[in-house]
């Protein structure tokens, strides 16, 4: 697959797509002047309300803005209908993956994938081996990025099972273009998505552990105001109307868990939780950890309180594990899977890393456990020297890496400095899963906006977009 | 409301309502500069570090007494825990941390004084004129402060909110008016003789009161009128009667909503019925200095009262 | 055999603590090798939490403690009925698939010495029969010696000394067996003496993954499988995942820990 040839979502020879069409008169209208005037409300719009975006380790700004494309990137009916049923079908693989996997582990003994990519996996939770959470729902909020390649042709880059961010991002872009253009939402039929809070609020509710026997009171557990997603994490506590809590807050006493309020201690049922793992109980995992709450691990696996999502919960979601998806969905639900994997090499695989090691400049090679667009390799726009320096890393610790071909990602009409281009982008739909698997319509579309560029993560320089789904 | 929701209100409160006093008292050292001085010109600089309590913190890092050393100091110095950019810098902190506990106009506010003191320390000191940042600094305090009072719902955070600035306003009048007796006018038996009229002045210009004093008073300046006005006055906004009502007012309403009595409402109701029977001659009778640094204890012994029942979370 | 177990574990601050979380793993589990006969933990002005059994067949109990407390006495007493398996664990229900208990962590990880001391065991041979050899090869490098070794000690490090104590020997054990590929685990647990060596009344040995076979104990601190005079409480990757009573106290007072226990054969 060449990168040159990629699919335009707007035009298809010379021909606009019919989801965007509308949109063609909108542009056609816009003059240059009035875009520019909106792009600095827009921003304006966006540092008002604080989205902003640290990244890690960056040093730098820690007021950042994401760069905002107002350029909405369009589904029809009948597309966004496939790709519901597809992520909805993974989503439901991975969480009976993980039943099964904290469970009897009948995959493994049916030797479909190798017990040691799951019992060896750093993500694998031996503390919570027999413990069924609530429902059986490990994962509540599965992201799944997407990628696409042809009218019909969706891949799945991977899978995020633990705490999926960005979501903010979706509902805010939504509220800003609603906003500044209002007309295009009287023009086309688009499905909202401002529901994402209260569905996310009934999925953590429906979940609440048994012993709770009242209107479940949910939280949603932060790092704290330093971490780079505090802001999703305020957005996203205000608009389901809970408490976003920090460890200190929070205490074990008996069987169960309180939160610290003015009014004394108040008994909490369901943590969303933006931590990690690690970070959830220093008598359980790290010791010196201040973000958890000590003596929480004891009070889930007896059933006191419902961690969102389980602990260990990224085992299903490791780009090892990855490779197995389509696996999963045939043994534990009997169906083909609707939406395919990219094709990927394991270099821990003889064969697979001669091969990586034989295609590098060709090739996307990344960390088995990183994530956020570090730790890779993109082939194709590398140096000579990036590559011999990335295939040292390989050689080094093979079953660390994976590779998969350099795929030709679609491209959406992006406003740049010289007027309108077309920019690569992927897709992050959130998929919430409780009492009932549910998706909003829509998502987030990340766009490399660097020309060629394909990585899109935000903290490499990456915009993001309105994702529409229009409505039948 | 979460316990540390609760508190981080209550310090935005008290941070902002102590970078107003900065730079209220930058106002003063700013007059007095203009002005000839029976003791001479440094003592009045040294007197302003004094009232701000932060005369220790500038010896350390200064030494000598100067008036632009001091302007830095009390306004942009972030080694000043009550510099006027430390207190808005640890505001906004505080209220980027219950950003949901505020009204977008609150939060605006803050993060717009914030935004623009970010912009003015970027600016050539030289290019700063130390009455602009003063006006700057009042105009954003009230910005902040109106819109709390037009915008923020009438529940439990707008009752911490209010605690942590009467709190705090008891808190600063009282310490202007320790030093002024003990600093600015350090000779005993000076006291109520009114012959050093414009430093009493300057105290009620340091608590905006010049004005009101005159129409409420008339006449000569003297200790005892002004003890009067800035402790027992009730149309004093800043006097100590007021803030402590401001203070009993909320701490009620704290009870209401909760729904059961709290030992804070009861300390802070005996403070005020205490204020209420004390005439001046009273209090000119226990000695200025010795009832106001009781007053001080007392409202110290309040907020840690109030913090240990309501901002702790180690209430039961 | 009935062994009657008496563990009293008392906690002190010299500033009295805001509040403490424990974690209990004190409560043997039923198994073809013992049956508890009699069992209480009780924690002065603590609050019980749930109790459950985990995926690795342990009792665990959360205790908590509400401020300002500055003593603390977690005491059990019980009685088991004890016998002996030839160190083999059966009749223990437990999920956690074996080969979690080949990764490695911070005080079981073999370096250079210890995987050398693996490979002298030899890779031929039952596994039964090589995990025999691997736990002689410990005894023989780490000679029992209180008083050397520390809490925090490697097994690395014990083995460069030379000397230690049980957990010394257990971590040792567990680093040489995942560097021969076979799964181990550290348990904790109780030990019936007739000679005094009171100190080892609280005792460690190690589990090593026997296919076929489930797994089996070996002490190499005492050079034999676990027999009836040992009680198990339970298991993890190393000492400190397997410890019997994990704790956090909230305050700034520095903690000072008594711990005293008995075990006794009952006369029958």
């Amino acid at each position: 697959m060449a990168v040159t040839t990629c699919f335009n979502e707007m035009y298809e020879k010379g021909r606009v797509r019919p989801p965007y069409r509308q949109l063609e008169d909108w542009t056609r209208a816009m003059p240059a002047e009035l875009r520019e005037m909106k792009q600095a409300e827009a921003e304006a719009l966006f540092r008002r309300i604080g989205i902003t975006f640290a990244v890690y380790g960056e040093g730098g700004d820690p007021d950042r803005l994401i760069p905002f494309d107002m350029f909405p990137r369009v589904f029809t009916a009948r597309e966004w209908a496939r790709l519901e049923r597809g992520i909805k079908q993974r989503a439901r693989a991975l969480n009976a993956f993980l039943a099964d996997v904290y469970g009897r582990g009948e995959i493994v003994r049916a030797g479909r994938i190798p017990g040691r990519l799951v019992h060896r996996n750093a993500a694998y939770e031996k503390s919570v081996v027999g413990f069924t959470p609530p429902k059986g729902v490990y994962s509540h909020v599965v992201g799944i990025d997407l990628v696409r390649t042809g009218p019909d042709e969706f891949f799945v880059l991977e899978d995020n099972c633990r705490t999926p961010s960005g979501v903010s991002y979706m509902l805010e872009n939504r509220e800003i273009m609603m906003r500044m253009f209002p007309e295009l939402f009287r023009e086309n039929r688009i499905e909202p998505v401002d529901s994402y809070p209260e569905k996310l609020r009934r999925t953590l509710a429906s979940v609440a552990p048994l012993k709770c026997e009242r209107e479940p009171t949910v939280v949603l557990l932060t790092p704290g105001h330093f971490n780079a997603a505090y802001y999703e994490h305020s957005f996203l506590a205000d608009l389901m109307g809970v408490e976003l809590v920090e460890g200190a807050d929070l205490f074990v006493e008996g069987e169960f868990l309180y939160m610290r309020t003015t009014e004394g201690p108040k008994r909490v049922d369901v943590i969303y939780r933006r931590i990690d793992d690690a970070y959830v109980d220093p008598l359980c995992f790290r010791p010196d950890s201040m973000l958890g709450v000590p003596g929480l691990m004891d009070v889930y696996r007896s059933g006191g309180v419902t961690i969102c999502s389980a602990p260990g919960a990224g085992v299903a979601d490791d780009k090892a594990v990855y490779t197995f998806v389509p696996e999963m969905i045939r043994f534990y639900l009997g169906e083909e899977p609707l939406l395919n994997n990219v094709p990927t090499w394991q270099c821990g695989k003889e064969a697979d890393l001669s091969h990586v090691l034989a295609h590098l400049p060709e090739l996307v090679v990344k960390e088995v456990h990183g994530s956020g667009g570090y730790g890779m390799l993109v082939g194709p726009k590398s140096t000579r020297e990036q590559i011999e320096a990335f295939r040292a890393r390989i050689e080094a610790d093979p079953d660390n890496y994976i590779a998969q071909p350099t795929l030709a990602l679609s491209t959406t009409p992006t406003f740049v400095n010289e007027g309108i281009a077309p920019r690569h982008v992927d897709l992050r739909p959130y998929c919430l899963v409780g009492e009932r698997i549910e998706l909003v319509p829509g998502g987030l579309t990340r766009v490399a906006l660097t020309e060629g560029s394909l990585v899109v993560n935000s903290s490499q320089g990456g915009g993001v977009k309105d994702t529409w789904v229009l409505a039948e | 409301m979460l316990s540390r929701t609760a508190d981080n209100l209550y310090w935005i409160a008290r941070y902002m309502e102590r970078a107003e006093t900065m730079a209220r008292l930058l106002e003063v050292g700013a007059r007095m500069s203009l002005l000839p001085s029976a003791h001479g010109y440094r003592n009045e600089w040294d007197s302003l570090l004094q009232a701000s309590g932060t005369a220790g913190g500038y010896a350390q890092k200064y030494g000598q007494a100067h008036q632009r050393d001091i302007e830095s100091y009390l306004f942009f110095d972030l080694d000043n825990p009550s510099s006027v950019a430390s207190c808005i810098g640890k505001a906004r902190e505080n209220a980027r941390i219950v950003r949901t506990a505020l009204t977008a106009q609150v939060w605006d506010a803050i993060n717009t004084a914030y935004q623009e003191l970010r912009a003015l320390e970027k600016s050539p000191r030289d290019k700063l004129e130390l009455s602009r940042l003063i006006d700057w600094t009042m105009n954003k305090a009230a910005i902040i402060r109106g819109s709390i009072d037009t915008t923020q719902l009438r529940n439990d955070g707008w009752d911490f909110l209010n605690l942590g600035y009467y709190l705090e306003r008891s808190d600063n009048t009282a310490r202007l008016m320790d030093v002024k007796y003990y600093v600015l006018l350090p000779r005993v038996e000076f006291v109520g003789s009114g012959m050093d009229n414009y430093q009493w002045a300057t105290l009620l210009r340091a608590t905006s009161a010049h004005r009101a004093f005159h129409w409420a008073y008339g006449g000569e300046v003297t200790a005892r009128k002004i003890a009067d006005f800035l402790i027992l006055n009730g149309q004093c906004p800043r006097s100590l009667t007021n803030c402590i009502e401001g203070v009993c007012t909320h701490l009620k309403r704290l009870e209401k909503a909760y729904g059961r009595p709290s030992r804070p409402s009861e300390v802070a109701e005996t403070i005020a019925a205490e204020l209420a029977a004390l005439s001046v001659e009273e209090i000119i009778e226990e000695g200025l200095h010795e009832f106001l640094s009781r007053f001080i204890l007392e409202a110290a012994n309040l907020s840690g009262v109030i913090f240990e029942t309501y901002l702790s979370g180690d209430v039961r | 055999m009935i062994l009657t177990v008496d563990h009293v574990t008392c906690y002190r601050y010299n500033r009295p603590a805001r509040a403490l979380v424990q974690s209990h793993r004190l409560m043997p589990s039923n198994c073809a090798g013992q049956r508890v006969l009699n069992w209480t933990v009780t924690v002065t002005d603590g609050i019980a939490g749930g109790t459950f059994r985990d995926g690795a067949g342990d009792w665990i109990q959360g205790w908590t403690v509400p401020g300002p407390v500055s003593e603390v006495t977690v005491a059990v007493r019980g009685a088991v009925e004890t016998s002996d398996q030839a160190g083999v664990l059966r009749g223990h229900r437990e999920l956690t698939p074996p080969d979690c208990y080949l990764r490695s962590t911070p005080v079981t990880r073999a370096d250079a010495a210890l995987t050398a001391l693996a490979a002298e065991a030899g890779g031929a041979g039952e596994a039964l029969d090589r995990a025999h050899r691997l736990a002689d090869l410990v005894a023989d490098a780490i000679a029992y010696e209180p008083g050397v070794t520390e809490a925090h000690t490697t097994a690395a490090e014990a083995l460069k000394l030379g000397r230690g104590v049980c957990q010394d020997h257990a971590h040792a054990l567990i680093a040489v067996a995942r560097a021969a590929g076979l799964p181990a685990r550290y348990v904790s647990g109780y030990l019936f003496t007739e000679a005094g060596r009171d100190h080892e009344a609280a005792h460690a040995w190690a589990e090593v993954w026997v296919h076929g076979l489930g797994w089996v104990g070996f002490d190499a601190a005492n050079r034999c499988c676990p027999d009836d005079r040992y009680i198990r409480l339970g298991s993890g990757l190393d000492a400190a995942d397997a410890a019997p009573i994990r704790g956090i106290a909230r305050g700034h007072g520095i903690e000072r820990l008594e711990v005293q226990v008995a075990v006794q054969a009952v006369q029958q």
